[in-house]
């Protein structure tokens, strides 16, 4: 009789539990964030044409040349993006060297959004077709990588830079250039 | 009457442009041209079937019309032409965004419970089943 008891209560705990879990992560809300695995990577090859005339376009060599920088990946049709530029211009003053790759943008549309928003770019390449987003495993605009002097991602923020990133930012790209 | 119509199909034509758009330029050369060797096309298709979508995750890259989706089958489609194997591609999309990209089953380290526990129960009712069968004999 014992056994016959033991045989109904396991597979119904077993049940109970697996109704428990389904609910739990029901109401647990998604992370929809997909993290790059290039973490660690150098970064691929890539030549990108000037995004806007009043910066020159970003290669490979460009972000190897021994300078740790911010590689952000924006676009002028991106409401965060515009969101995140006093933290950029921030980042700047603070003595970041920022580099951008403009997504599916054309040269008039990133012209007009860097005389409203500021321009805290060094170079700007235009990424037509995400080849480079692709390539370093971004998922969405904006993000920001931090490049070491050679090539190699260390670091990669997902979403609009707030306020309170920008420290953290800057102690990234300061161990970058240990 | 005339110029009313005229009126009414400017103002369409105007708020056809779409508001939140993903990007200014056309989408990319292959986003939506299938290639020209149809067998070459057909491996593709069938990758495609299988990566995520990054803006609409959930869905394949053929499903969606987000920009990046697009993006993404050019990327497949160029690099198929150039000669690549699918899943080399896969495995290219695999070491930058990782297996989340994929939609194919893969036995790995942390997935491999989920093609033992049914095996596993398979046994167990066998085992039970043979018990209590073989017992009324």
């Amino acid at each position: 009789m014992n056994k016959v008891r033991w045989t109904f209560w396991v597979p119904l705990a077993l049940f109970g539990a697996f109704i428990v879990l389904v609910g739990v992560q029901l109401f647990r809300p998604a992370n929809d964030e997909v993290a790059s695995a290039m973490i660690g990577k150098p970064l691929p090859e890539f030549d990108l044409r000037p995004a806007s005339s009043t910066r020159p376009g970003l290669d490979t060599a460009d972000l190897s040349d021994g300078t740790p920088k911010l590689l952000n990946i924006f676009a002028s049709w991106c409401v965060p993006c515009a969101a995140e530029a006093p933290q950029l211009a921030e980042l700047e003053r603070a003595g970041a060297n920022i580099v951008g790759v403009a997504v599916r943008d054309r040269p008039e549309d990133v012209a007009a959004f860097l005389s409203r928003y500021g321009n805290p770019y060094s170079r700007i390449g235009a990424d037509d077709v995400s080849e480079v987003q692709l390539g370093i495993g971004s998922s969405g605009v904006p993000e920001t990588f931090v490049v070491d002097g050679n090539g190699v991602i260390t670091y990669q923020h997902i979403g609009d830079i707030r306020p309170e990133a920008v420290p953290l930012l800057l102690e990234k790209l300061r161990e970058a250039g240990q | 009457m005339r110029w009313l119509l005229a009126l009414l199909m400017a103002a369409c034509a105007l708020s056809a442009a779409p508001l939140a758009a993903q990007g200014t330029l056309p989408p990319a050369p292959y986003a939506y041209r299938q290639l020209d060797d149809p067998a070459q096309e057909a491996q593709a298709t069938e990758l495609m079937e299988t990566l995520r979508c990054l803006t609409c995750q959930g869905q394949s890259v053929v499903d969606s019309d987000a920009p990046m989706a697009g993006d993404m089958r050019h990327q497949v489609r160029t690099r198929i032409a150039a000669g690549e194997t699918p899943e080399e591609v896969r495995a290219w999309l695999i070491d930058r965004y990782g297996d989340y990209i994929s939609y194919k089953p893969s036995i790995s380290s942390v997935t491999w419970p989920l093609f033992a526990v049914p095996v596993l129960l398979a046994v167990v009712i066998a085992l039970v089943l043979r018990r209590r069968l073989g017992g009324r004999k």
